[in-house]
């Protein structure tokens, strides 16, 4: 269960030149194949000899997956982008600070420089039942381990919950979802435009899965719409450890002002949920409502309404309030 | 192709974990293959012949014979809807149709859950139980009907008229009851593993091998399920077949039909319609109109 060997298992190993070769490539070899973009999740599966696939599809050489480039009324960043070259993007830092600043947030320079954009809302959940290769109901199996009453489960869900209880890891997801992101996923040559908040599905959806992207699938490029460009807003992650870390929980907000009037928001929350969790009840409680303490409270005392811990989870429950809090505080003027 | 699917538990055993998807795909291509093959063979051979020595004088002449009471009629397609429900939860998402499945399906399997108490009261309180007892009248009228599905030309001897279920009738009730309460039951066992309103899930029930078995027996329950409502539909809709599917919709059949297919010695029912000695189950309704009524 879950030893870490050394020797990868074998598999036949492709660097497709274009993308047309690489959907060719995943159409023809199907549930065999394994799309590879920096490795950083991937390589640990293939070392643990968990996910052993037939074929991997190598997307490091594919120049035009790392463009960043204006697109139409916003921004489309390559699948394949680094979050290194996404945290030094003028553009972005400009105009989406929001994913300037969750793009830092992600684990050491060394692996930003490795992880790409694409890999980083595609990569799986670090539960780590799942993760040491237990049959849980991720792995295709009939229980969760995460779940039971003796389980360590301090680092898993409050909200959403369904059988499985493992969180999405992902610190660019939030913000991409606030800022109202699409995915553009490719599959033959079938292209799809897919939302944010469809692209992350949740267990009671597919519970072996975290997002949409299915055998054969390739996910090219995520838009950014001008509609968030220059807003306020606010990013926090709380982790165990200030060096590097997965988050134990993080916020991602969007706000337009008028004067001092919300006059519109976006608030996204993740490590509380199987998937990035948009708290629309948290907008609506703050459209329309003059920014002050007082709606900066309610709006976290709102955030955690139906929510439900597991054993070792309760702290969640208030970092979850408080981070909302702090986000819809930092419009105050 | 797989049957089962295991995989190795914590402390290193292989135990199941439940039935291969590739069974969900065989049920539904061996339904498929099913309801062609026997179309085919239909037309090509009708279907079987009813005996045809005239019936007993005495039956009774009002035009309708009620077959299913409104309790019945009601029972049976909340049934159905339930069935539905949770063999779309169930398998559509398997089958590639992704969507939120969970809530409705334990919902789903509630609601068969009641209907099955309902009609289990409804049966010991207010039917015939014994109309479903399948006795050797209905194995003759089996064979006979059988032999001529499988013998070509083989349609010499007549079928005999029935009570007021068939054999084929009682032999698919019993077969759908098993699987429906093999899946309720496993299916009840599998909702302590979840969170619902009721309780806190509850994973160590038993252990991983028994909960094995539980999942199996509930696949395996689920992919019969395919075979049996795939069956059933397609024999409600078959043009021969369609006056039995209004007698469950409106709940009567023409006296006609009546005096053709069943014995009134096994199904008696008076001038009224209404069931006139114990093994009946019919229940009344008189109200006068004519056998070109009937779909
Ligand atoms: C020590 C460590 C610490 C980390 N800390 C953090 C952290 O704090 N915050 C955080 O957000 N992340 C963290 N990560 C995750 C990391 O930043 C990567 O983003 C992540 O592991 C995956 O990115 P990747 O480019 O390496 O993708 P890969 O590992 O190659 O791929 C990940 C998954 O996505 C799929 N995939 C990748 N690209 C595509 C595509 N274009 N189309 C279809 N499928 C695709 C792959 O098939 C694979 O299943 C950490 C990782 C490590 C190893």
């Amino acid at each position: 269960m879950g030893t870490i060997r050394d020797m990868i298992a074998p598999f036949d190993f492709f660097q497709p030149a274009t993308v047309d070769d690489a959907l060719a490539l995943l159409s023809e070899h199907g549930d065999d194949a394994w799309v590879l973009a920096g490795g950083l999740d991937s390589f640990d599966w293939f070392k643990d000899r968990i996910k052993r696939p037939k074929v991997v599809v190598d997307l490091g050489v594919i120049e035009s997956l790392s463009a960043i480039s204006e697109s139409g009324d916003g921004l489309e960043i390559g699948a394949m982008a680094s979050l290194t070259s996404i945290v030094n993007h003028a553009r972005i830092r400009a105009d989406y600070p929001l994913l300037t600043t969750a793009a830092e947030h992600v684990a050491t320079p060394q692996i930003r420089n490795q992880g790409t954009l694409g890999g980083n809302v595609s990569q799986d959940t670090r539960c780590w039942y799942y993760r040491s290769g237990w049959p849980c109901y991720r792995a295709g199996g009939n229980t969760c381990y995460a779940a039971a009453p003796q389980a360590m489960n301090r680092e898993h869900c409050i909200l959403g919950a369904s059988r499985c209880v493992a969180v999405s890891p992902s610190d660019t997801a939030p913000a991409l979802f606030a800022l109202d992101a699409t995915m553009v996923v490719r599959h033959g040559r079938r292209e799809r435009v897919i939302d944010a908040e469809d692209f992350f599905i949740g267990p009671s959806t597919d519970i072996t899965r975290m997002t949409i992207l299915e055998a054969g699938d390739l996910l090219t490029s995520i838009r950014i719409p001008a509609q968030w460009a220059g807003a306020r807003v606010y990013y926090e992650k709380v982790r165990d450890r200030g060096s590097w870390d997965f988050a134990l929980e993080s916020v991602a907000a969007a706000f337009r002002m008028d004067g001092d009037m919300v006059a519109d928001a976006r608030v996204v929350v993740n490590g509380v949920a199987p998937y990035p969790v948009r708290l629309e009840a948290v907008e609506r409680s703050i459209i329309g409502s003059r920014a002050s303490e007082d709606l900066a409270i309610g709006a976290g005392e709102v955030a955690i309404q139906g929510v439900r811990s597991l054993r070792h989870n309760d702290y969640k429950v208030p970092m979850m309030r408080n981070l909302v809090k702090r986000a819809v505080r930092s419009v105050v003027a | 192709m797989d049957f089962l699917r295991s995989a190795d538990n914590p402390w290193g055993q292989d135990i199941w974990i439940g039935i291969s998807w590739d069974l969900v795909w065989l049920a539904v291509i061996a339904s498929l293959a099913f309801v062609v093959l026997h179309a085919i063979a239909v037309r090509l051979r009708g279907p079987a012949r009813i005996e045809t020595t005239p019936p007993p004088a005495d039956v009774p002449e009002t035009s309708r014979v009620e077959r299913h009471s409104l309790v019945a009629r009601a029972f049976h397609w909340t049934m159905s809807i339930a069935m539905f429900a949770l063999l779309i939860t169930a398998f559509v998402p398997v089958l590639g149709l992704e969507f939120d499945w969970v809530q409705l399906h334990w919902m789903a399997g509630l609601l068969l859950l009641a209907t099955i108490i309902w009609h289990v009261i409804h049966t010991l309180g207010w039917q015939d139980l014994w109309s479903m007892w399948v006795g050797p009248t209905d194995v003759r009228d089996g064979a006979i009907e059988l032999k001529h599905a499988l013998i070509p030309g083989d349609d010499d001897e007549p079928k005999h008229r029935t009570g007021k279920y068939p054999a084929d009738h009682k032999l698919y009730h019993h077969a759908a009851a098993t699987a429906a309460l093999a899946a309720t039951a496993t299916g009840l066992f599998m909702m302590v593993r979840i969170d619902t309103p009721f309780w806190t899930r509850n994973p160590y029930l038993f252990g991983d091998g028994a909960w094995g078995m539980v999942y199996v027996l509930h696949g395996l329950a689920g992919v019969g399920l395919i075979g049996l409502v795939a069956a059933h539909v397609y024999f409600a809709v078959r043009p021969e077949k369609r006056w039995l599917t209004w007698g469950m919709v409106r709940g009567w059949i023409t006296r006609e039909r009546y005096r053709v297919h069943f014995d009134p010695t096994q199904w008696p029912v008076d001038e009224l319609g209404d069931p006139s000695g114990d093994r009946g189950g019919a229940l009344a309704e008189a109200s006068p109109r004519s056998p070109q009524d009937d779909a």
